[in-house]
């Protein structure tokens, strides 16, 4: 259970954010959280809410966008989503490839401010 | 006054302190050439079992150190420094995970220049381990046969962020009726190309051909490293 460790940096990244735009109130927080992350959605969002109290951020809300994997196919040569986390593998020729393009984002991209 | 919600751009990695921590511990660890090997798995998949007996076989011929991740308890670091390495634990706490701030902590006053391998024991954890870079060369999972073939499918993550695997405790495959067709299947469908090794740090088969691996690895990357002037 780290997600509460991860929430924690996420409100201090947040705050410091808001510090530079003049004090702005932050509302809402948007995160990209890749499958591979090892970050559990739910488990972040109850720690969120957690970290967030007695702080500026108190009220605001994470709104996460899951990344799905996605792999580059050495024999299409693109890339490609994979069918599951279990099988790394194309999902359109099966060959299976360990190399991973996407889904391993645990990022802020960006708040929801008001000033 | 008050002005419309209105959406800032930011992106940043949230883990980006411990990236820089473990970029810079990388670093030092190429240019002191020491190969940094980190291990991971559940609790009791037998890692300190395999660190007591390899750095037991590699000790008299190479100069290796351990460090050691556990939330409580020094019992590990005690039971790994019979082999006269020298190994620091690290107590985590309510942590289950290490991070890269923990091992440059742990590393102080250690100069890497007079080591070969330093290896370092992660907290038993399938889950959190895998979000954390520790600056490691390499990174190895074990699973032991006494925990059931499909812990790569139920686990895949961890499976995915290690380089190596390690099926230990095979000398008590057949008494558990192991399944090494299908556990070998799941490693691969989780990480295609992966190198695994099997072996029984009690009985001590096996445990040759992975120090050889570690061995021709440490040779092979440090070189490169030597011939780049790094």
């Amino acid at each position: 259970m780290h997600e509460l460790s991860i929430a924690l940096s996420i409100v201090e990244m947040a705050q410091e954010e808001a510090e530079r735009r003049g004090q702005a109130q932050v509302l809402a927080v948007h995160l990209r959280l890749g499958m591979l992350s090892g970050v559990v959605k739910e488990a972040l969002l109850s720690s969120y809410e957690m970290a967030c109290e007695a702080t500026p951020l108190e009220g605001s809300q994470l709104v996460i966008e899951e990344i799905p994997v996605e792999v580059f196919c050495p024999k299409c040569q693109v890339p490609r989503r994979i069918h599951s986390i279990q099988w790394f593998c194309c999902s359109k020729c099966f060959t299976p490839t360990a190399n991973i393009v996407r889904g391993k984002e645990l990022e802020v991209v960006a708040l929801e401010i008001k000033s | 006054m008050t002005t419309q919600p209105r959406l800032v751009e930011v992106r940043k990695n949230v883990l980006k302190q411990n990236d820089i921590v473990a970029r810079a511990l990388r670093e030092r660890f190429r240019e002191a050439g020491v190969l940094a090997v980190s291990f991971v798995s559940s609790p009791g998949s037998g890692k300190t079992a395999f660190l007591e007996r390899a750095l037991t076989l590699l000790h008299p011929r190479y100069r290796v150190a351990a460090l050691v991740g556990d939330l409580a308890t020094e019992n590990d670091a005690a039971r790994l420094a019979r082999s006269q390495a020298p190994v620091r634990q690290i107590l985590t706490g309510t942590v289950c995970h290490l991070e890269a701030a923990m091992v440059q902590n742990a590393l102080e006053g250690w100069d890497l220049n007079r080591l070969d391998f330093l290896f370092i024991e992660n907290v038993g954890n399938l889950v959190c381990p895998s979000s954390y870079d520790l600056g490691e060369d390499l990174r190895f999972v074990l699973l032991s046969v006494t925990e059931g073939e499909d812990k790569p499918l139920k686990y895949p993550t961890i499976f995915n962020s290690a380089d190596v695997a390690i099926i230990t405790k095979s000398d008590l495959a057949a008494a558990v009726e192991f399944d090494e067709a299908a556990a070998l299947r799941n490693i691969q469908a989780v990480r295609p190309g992966m190198e695994v090794f099997k072996l029984s740090a009690k009985t001590g088969e096996g445990m040759a051909e992975c120090l050889k691996f570690l061995e021709v690895w440490r040779t092979h990357s440090r070189t490169a490293a030597a011939k780049v002037g790094l």
